[in-house]
């Protein structure tokens, strides 16, 4: 797929290369520079594995003074900087660019102080999501955001694109569960963001931080919120025979009150696929599945479940099955969490991450269909269906660079309809290079020149993250920002 | 100065019209909706004030999506009927000021945006930054801006909605704002104990919080020592988890369930046992809630003053005398020693053109916050001043 344009390698930089790595060798140790061509290989994508960039070399830095030196002289030299966690965003938002120096914080990866007490623990920004949890889980508490790649994907990751989770329907995404950040400006000024108490003083720079995907610093440390869990959690599988009929249930459960800690949608193609990965006892003769979890006691969950339950059966649900055990629970769970995966084994596929209106269900789960149908493609759809974020995933043959086109095709006319509709390009994967060119379907200029003016307030000459989010044409001149 | 005007543009066009009116004649614009929180901020000096109590209504309500739109000066109270009709509220719990200040008026919806304003249930669902998520306002160039939007799972660009959460007013004139919103629960029990200590209280509170047994409010009144504690949702439920706070709580005392009708939340979430005399300053400060009854004790050793703890400890109301900088050396420092930060929310325009109300921030973000400001408001016009000197 060559549709998404990169900014031509600034040839000055190139030239450059040998005295930029020489610069850089001055300031970390070699074991903290990545310069072979082999190696920097490693780090040319990320899970957008369609498009990939030799980047000029690779700083992983062990401090958060290490990143501040490397920023300083990157912004002294004039060389872009692409900030990178695990390098498992789907939206390219960590791709580099020949000309630009990769700042990875996979060095970083200590959990600095947990406080049980106050329900807060200080990590650097290269620990992993799941690390969190396992680091405060002996203790019943656990980190709520919980995307599907947490085993592998960095808080700094997650902090950059805000990212949610099949959980965040209770408890909220990343910009809801982060109290402060220690962050490393362009020109290597290092600020502290927030802080460990709830509220934080003057501008929301926080909230702001959330989702700007590493084009206004390099996150290195965070304060985050952990959360005592449920006493227990249960899903259960609800089989329906429409997928109008399970929109139309979830919509009933949320009228009546009830905000399951999860409700997580399956068509028949994603049920198949996930199945025959997880065995995780999907009910395989249904067209659409809901997976909804409650949590508390063994009595509060009969409870939730039998008002679930009630409503299920008044929207024609066909099978129900509650899981019995830890193990069923674990599959249950594995098999959506590896949705992806799964989809992978048996085809490309590029992942869509549009959020709508949860009304518009039906209309969007049918447009959908008619739309990757007409460029003969086939799709598989999950999506949370509580918050109306979908993941329609768009099976196609990567060698075949025609139907390769087709498939990217197919997934901008969905996320045009997600627009139409009221909703969003973009839930939780973040904008990146991959929706970046679809920006005007939800922004106009003006709008996305007001974006681009914040964004120059911390990064005036363009060099963090350049080639993300906003499309390459109708940029301002760097360096030209009040 | 020119005599003092209102305009209250009754569309969004006609709010933009407005600004870029104001734009044109360089005056600088003050921003109001229902009156009832003016006293925060540094005074503001202006000629024109722009009042969006001409944009009213709910513009948007979905309760199966959860979600509710409403033009910046529609009265918080309609909304929050609008949303009880259907069982559902906000739920930041939004603070009523009217107590602090001894105004008049009608609280609007996008002043509780613009003022990041939450209660005592802030601790469980999160403020009000975090349930917004969509925002219309016109910048400083009189163009309208939207960002976010209706769906409450949205990354797509750069996220200015939180950035208008507590701006109060100096990053451009809010033209509507859209919330997420919650069930209204089937049943709130509150469960008191009585006489604790600072020190003690917000250690049950802690205890609490930390249990899987969701606590939604959790607040100590250290005059007369009472600290409380809600929890909600299903009545089962709740009484369950009641009984079960009770056993966990049970070297603190008898954990007591209050009778439905003494609902003492709205007072906790806005100041009241703190809030009168209205000539003592009042201060709003928010630190880590295991610190908290140390630093009131380090702050008393000094000052005379009175508390109120919420949010376990999170936040404290700390009222004292308005003489001096109203205890702003005092207070600041021991805030900052407990890991939080103290705002000014009352005290006598002299005191606040003096002392900071706004926690004085570290050089590299004031540059920030200095950036940001002109990046959306060039030529400082909104509520100039108000937060910081130049913002």
């Amino acid at each position: 797929m060559n549709a998404i344009a990169f900014p031509k390698p600034d040839p000055g930089i190139m030239a450059r290369r040998e005295a930029i790595i020489a610069g850089l060798s001055a300031i970390l140790p070699p074991e903290c520079l990545v310069t072979s061509e082999d190696e920097r290989r490693a780090f040319e994508t990320d899970a957008f594995t369609a498009y990939r960039r030799l980047p000029l070399a690779v700083a992983l830095p062990r401090t958060t003074e290490e990143v501040s030196a490397v920023m300083a002289y990157c912004h002294r030299e004039g060389v872009p900087v692409v900030p990178r966690g695990a390098g498992t965003s789907l939206a390219g938002g960590a791709i580099p660019q020949e000309d630009a120096v990769v700042i990875g914080v996979s060095k970083m990866n200590r959990i600095l102080a947990v406080d049980f007490a106050d329900r807060t623990a200080h990590v650097q920004a290269g620990v992993t999501n799941l690390a969190i949890t396992n680091a405060v889980s002996t203790e019943g508490f656990f980190y709520a955001p919980d995307p599907s790649s947490q085993l592998a994907c960095t808080i700094a990751g997650n902090i950059a694109m805000n990212s949610g989770g099949a959980h965040c329907l209770k408890y909220g995404v990343t910009t809801n569960n982060i109290l402060g950040v220690t962050m490393v400006l362009v020109d290597g000024t290092v600020v502290e963001i927030g802080g460990e108490a709830m509220d934080a003083p003057g501008y929301d720079l926080l909230g702001l931080v959330c989702g700007s995907e590493g084009q206004l610093g390099i996150i290195t440390e965070a304060h985050v919120r952990i959360l005592r869990a449920a006493e227990g959690a249960r899903p259960v599988l609800f089989g329906f025979p429409t997928s109008v009929e399970a929109g139309e249930a979830v919509a009933a459960i949320i009228a009546a009150g009830i905000v399951p800690v999860a409700m997580e949608f399956m068509d028949k193609p994603a049920i198949e696929i996930c199945e025959a990965f997880a065995h995780a006892g999907y009910p395989m003769d249904v067209e659409a599945l809901l997976i909804i979890e409650v949590e508390g006691s063994d009595e509060e969950m009969d409870a939730a479940l039998a008002r679930i339950i009630a409503i299920a059966k008044a929207h024609g649900v066909k099978t129900i099955k509650e899981s019995k055990s830890a193990m069923e629970t674990a599959a249950i769970w594995k098999g959506r969490k590896s949705a992806f995966g799964a989809t992978g084994r048996v085809a490309d596929y590029i992942c869509m991450d549009g959020t709508i209106p949860t009304g518009q269900l039906p209309l969007v789960l049918r447009r959908i269909d008619e739309i990757v149908k007409s460029y003969g493609l086939r799709v598989a759809n999950v999506f949370h269906a509580g918050d109306g974020n979908l993941h329609p995933l768009i099976l196609y043959n990567c060698n075949d660079p025609v139907e390769a086109r087709k498939a990217e095709d197919a997934g901008n006319d969905i996320l045009k309809l997600c627009v139409e509709v009221g909703g969003c390009l973009t839930g939780e994967h973040g904008v990146g290079i991959e929706k970046r060119d679809l920006m005007r379907h939800q922004f106009n200029e003006i709008d996305l020149n007001q974006q681009m003016r914040v964004r120059a307030a911390f990064d005036n000459e363009w060099i963090l993250n350049p080639a993300k989010v906003f499309p390459l044409d109708g940029r301002p001149q760097a360096g030209t920002a009040r | 100065m020119n005599a003092e005007y209102t305009l209250s543009p009754a569309s969004e066009a006609e709010a933009a019209e407005a600004v870029r009116g104001a734009i044109s004649a360089m005056t600088p614009i003050r921003i109001t909706g229902g009156g009832t929180r003016t006293g925060i901020g540094r005074p503001v000096q202006s000629a024109l004030t722009i009042s969006t109590a001409a944009l009213r209504g709910i513009t948007l309500y979905e309760p199966a999506e959860m979600v509710i739109g409403a033009r910046a000066g529609t009265p918080l109270a309609e909304v929050q009927a609008a949303l009880a009709e259907k069982g559902q509220m906000l739920p930041f719990e939004p603070a009523d000021y009217r107590t602090i200040f001894g105004s008049s008026g009608e609280p609007t919806i996008g002043a509780i945006a613009s003022g990041n304003i939450s209660g005592a249930r802030r601790l469980w669902a999160g403020a009000a930054r975090d349930s917004l998520i969509g925002v219309r306002f016109v910048n400083g160039e009189g163009e309208i801006i939207k960002s976010g939007g209706r769906v409450m799972k949205n990354v797509t660009g750069l996220d200015l909605v939180k950035l208008q959460a507590g701006a109060w007013g100096t990053l451009g004139l809010l033209t509507e704002v859209i919330f997420k919103v919650s069930p209204r629960p089937e049943t709130v029990a509150t469960l008191a104990l009585d006489g604790l200590n600072d020190a003690r209280a917000i250690a049950a509170l802690g205890r609490a919080i930390a249990s899987p047994f969701e606590i939604t409010g959790a607040a100590h009144v250290p005059q007369p020592g009472k600290t409380y504690l809600r929890i909600e949702g299903f009545a089962d439920s709740v009484h369950y988890r009641a009984g079960e706070l009770g056993k966990l709580l049970a070297d603190f005392g008898t954990l007591k369930r209050l009778d439905a009708s003494e609902d003492v939340w709205p007072g906790i979430r806005d100041a009241a046992p703190v809030a009168l005399p209205r000539e003592r300053a009042l201060w709003r400060l928010s630190v880590k809630p295991g610190l908290a009854a140390d630093m009131v004790a380090a702050i008393r050793a000094v000052r005379d003053g009175d508390a109120l703890y919420d949010w376990g400890g999170g936040l404290i109301w700390f009222a004292t005398d308005a003489s001096g900088d109203a205890g702003a050396s005092v207070i600041r420092a021991a805030a900052r020693q407990a890991k939080g930060y103290a705002t000014l929310v009352r005290a006598p325009d002299s005191v606040r053109a003096a002392v900071p109300v706004f926690e004085p921030e570290a050089a590299p973000v004031a540059a920030l916050t200095q950036r940001i400001k002109a990046a959306i408001d060039p030529s400082g016009l909104f509520n100039p001043g108000r937060m910081f000197a130049g913002v």
